[in-house]
């Protein structure tokens, strides 16, 4: 951990983060929703069964991130799943069934399933 | 599916998208930036100015601009000055501070550290309800990071600005909510509201100026700093800058978190993001503005929804919760719903809010149990007003607003309830009657058979009759009847 003590700190910090960032584009990264309300509806049961089941079936350059709310309550527990080179996608409605299904699917095939959550929003980005 | 992108996510830019307990993630998010500029490149005046430049108003809900109020705090002379986060959040369905603080802590432990810089402040304090542990948590760690990180606490990356947060815990009050109970109950007293002047940027806690900002007003700060006013301005109507973050909910096919742009239509909110009422149903009307506001219908399907606006239409914009009403939904029960709440949650300390709402509340029950005349629709306008003019703060003068709004929208299902003794939703149950219509009725005798009165009459296939008088309205034979027969009037 650096302390940052000036502003060129800081830009120092953001362009080495940027340098780890570009290193996990080769990596699959799966975000879950797990705000009070996602935990309640069971994202982190869907979080357990995503590890166990990504472990299971050797699939190892994956990375989780806890995130906060995804904003759709009428889908949860929800994950965002990023395939190397390709647009992240939001999945919906799982359970701990549909979350194995989504690491048998569409982590190791790439191949589309359960429901999936069109974006319908712009991010702004600093 | 391709759908439009109505929404955009300023105040929310974060959440969902990078881990809240990784201060890592949110300085790679350019965290920090407009803290670290404002600080070594920047004047706590140039900071004022540019949050006044960026049109910036107050998000809890009475949209002040938040740059005066600023420039208040800071042309202030103290020795001590305070900044105040209200994550009181207490509207009946709503929980977008909760969701930022959850989703991204550390956009909100920024601005607080900007704002002290900005006033001139070096203490920060969020009163925070003890319901949101999560939050806490999150908010915690968030504080511990940053320390630790050099971005809180003494001698901020080596300018010699100090600013720390601590967090002070709500009891879950409604009313602390409002800026002057909150003060109050920050310091350890009753949290009562109290008159203002003194505003708190003149004399607040301990009788300091002190900022109190709401979560979402503080998330929007770190995006306006490192993006600039201007882009900032260039977002919303004319008086009404950026966005908004609303709570959908109630009867509403996709219930969630929405951050719209000022000036959204209603109709783009409800239909197009909303996805409308499920199960078919009519929309019949939206309450924004929780229970301070009032009801919104069709008619304002084309409202561009922005603070004046809103206030035109006798709502407020109120901290962002969007109740959804369809067909189903009796609007006189409805007002007495919000009407029960606010009685529930008044301080106490002023008689127009503490007697008044208990008496606006009789007359709304005596009209949804049949036992209203029309000469109460005059007495309760006239109560109401009174409210409004007198009560001490704005939960009082607010409090009122449902009724009114409702009485002024759906005057006919008003004079539904009191004229024909019906409700038009089939919601009052004492104005209802459910009987079976002798020629869809095949004699079935299910209904006879569940009916917990027994209170249903007639012979095997022959149609039945309900006798009225004993009849609870429970709705347990409609629920059971294969052949519609059974309806309520």
């Amino acid at each position: 951990m650096a302390k940052i003590s000036s502003i060129a700190d800081l830009k120092k910090f953001q362009e080495d983060y940027k340098a780890k960032q570009a290193t996990k584009k080769e990596k699959i990264v799966v975000n879950v929703s797990l705000a009070t309300c996602s935990i309640a509806s069971g994202g982190k049961t869907v979080l357990a069964a995503m590890q166990d089941e990504a472990a299971k079936l050797g699939i190892s350059n994956v990375e989780f991130v806890k995130s906060g709310c995804m904003t759709y309550c009428h889908s949860e527990p929800t994950v965002v799943v990023t395939l190397p080179g390709k647009e992240s996608v939001c999945f919906g409605n799982l359970d701990e069934t549909g979350a194995r299904e989504l690491v048998q699917k569409y982590l190791k095939n790439g191949e589309v399933a359960g429901t999936v959550i069109p974006v319908n929003y712009v991010r702004v980005e600093l | 599916m391709e759908v439009a992108k109505k929404q955009l996510r300023i105040a929310t830019r974060n959440c969902g998208f990078i881990d809240p307990e990784n201060i890592e993630d949110y300085l790679g998010v350019r965290g920090y930036e407009a803290l670290a500029n404002a600080i070594t490149a920047s004047t706590p005046l140039a900071i004022v100015d540019e949050i006044k430049k960026s049109g910036l108003r107050g998000r809890g809900g009475g949209g002040f601009p938040t740059g005066n109020k600023w420039e208040f705090a800071a042309k202030n002379v103290a020795e001590q000055k305070y900044v105040v986060c209200n994550a009181d959040e207490g509207d009946p369905g709503a929980f977008m501070d909760r969701a930022v603080l959850e989703g991204d802590p550390h956009s909100v432990v920024e601005a607080m550290a900007v704002c002290g810089y900005a006033i001139g402040a070096s203490i920060g304090v969020v009163y925070i309800r003890a319901e949101y542990p999560l939050a806490i948590k999150r908010l915690k760690k968030a504080i511990d990071d940053a320390r630790a990180y050099g971005v809180l606490g003494n001698n901020i990356m080596g300018t010699g600005f100090n600013f720390d947060i601590e967090l002070k815990y709500g009891a879950g009050a409604f009313v602390c909510g409002e800026e002057t109970a909150l003060i109050r109950s920050m310091e350890g007293s009753r949290g009562e509201p109290y008159t203002k002047p003194p505003f708190p940027a003149n004399a607040g806690y301990w009788k300091m100026p002190t900022i109190v900002n709401n979560v979402e007003t503080f998330a929007n700060i770190p995006a306006i700093l490192v993006k600039g006013s201007g882009w900032f301005s260039s977002i919303g109507t004319e008086r009404s800058k950026g966005t908004k973050v609303f709570a959908l909910a109630g009867k509403i096919t996709n219930t969630g978190l929405i951050e719209v742009p000022m000036g959204i239509t209603l109709k783009e909110v409800i239909f197009d993001i909303g996805g409308g009422c499920p199960g078919g149903k009519q929309f019949k009307a939206v309450q924004t503005g929780g229970p301070s506001g009032g009801a919104l219908t069709f008619k304002d399907a084309d409202v561009q929804i922005d603070y004046d606006n809103l206030l035109a239409k006798n709502s407020m914009m109120g901290s962002g919760g969007m109740i959804v009403m369809d067909e189903d939904t009796c609007m006189v029960d409805i007002a007495k719903f919000f009407l029960d709440f606010t009685m529930d949650e008044t301080c106490g300390k002023c008689t127009p809010c503490r007697i008044g709402s208990k008496r606006l509340w009789e007359t709304l029950d005596k009209i949804t149990s049949g036992q209203g005349t029309e000469a109460d629709f005059e007495k309760m306008k006239s109560l109401a007003v009174n409210i409004k003019d007198t009560a001490l703060c704005g939960l009082g003068q607010t409090m009122p607003n449902p009724v009114l709004s409702t009485m002024n929208t759906f005057a006919d299902e008003y004079l539904s309830h009191v004229r024909d003794k019906k409700c038009p939703a089939g919601v009052c149950s004492n104005l209802l009657e459910i009987v079976i219509l002798p020629e869809k009725c095949v004699g079935c005798t299910l209904c006879a058979r569940v009916c917990p009165v027994n209170c249903i009459s007639g012979k095997v296939k022959e149609a039945h009759v309900i006798d009225q008088a004993a009849c609870i309205k429970c709705g347990a034979c409609i629920d059971k009847c294969k052949f519609d027969a059974i309806v309520k009037k």
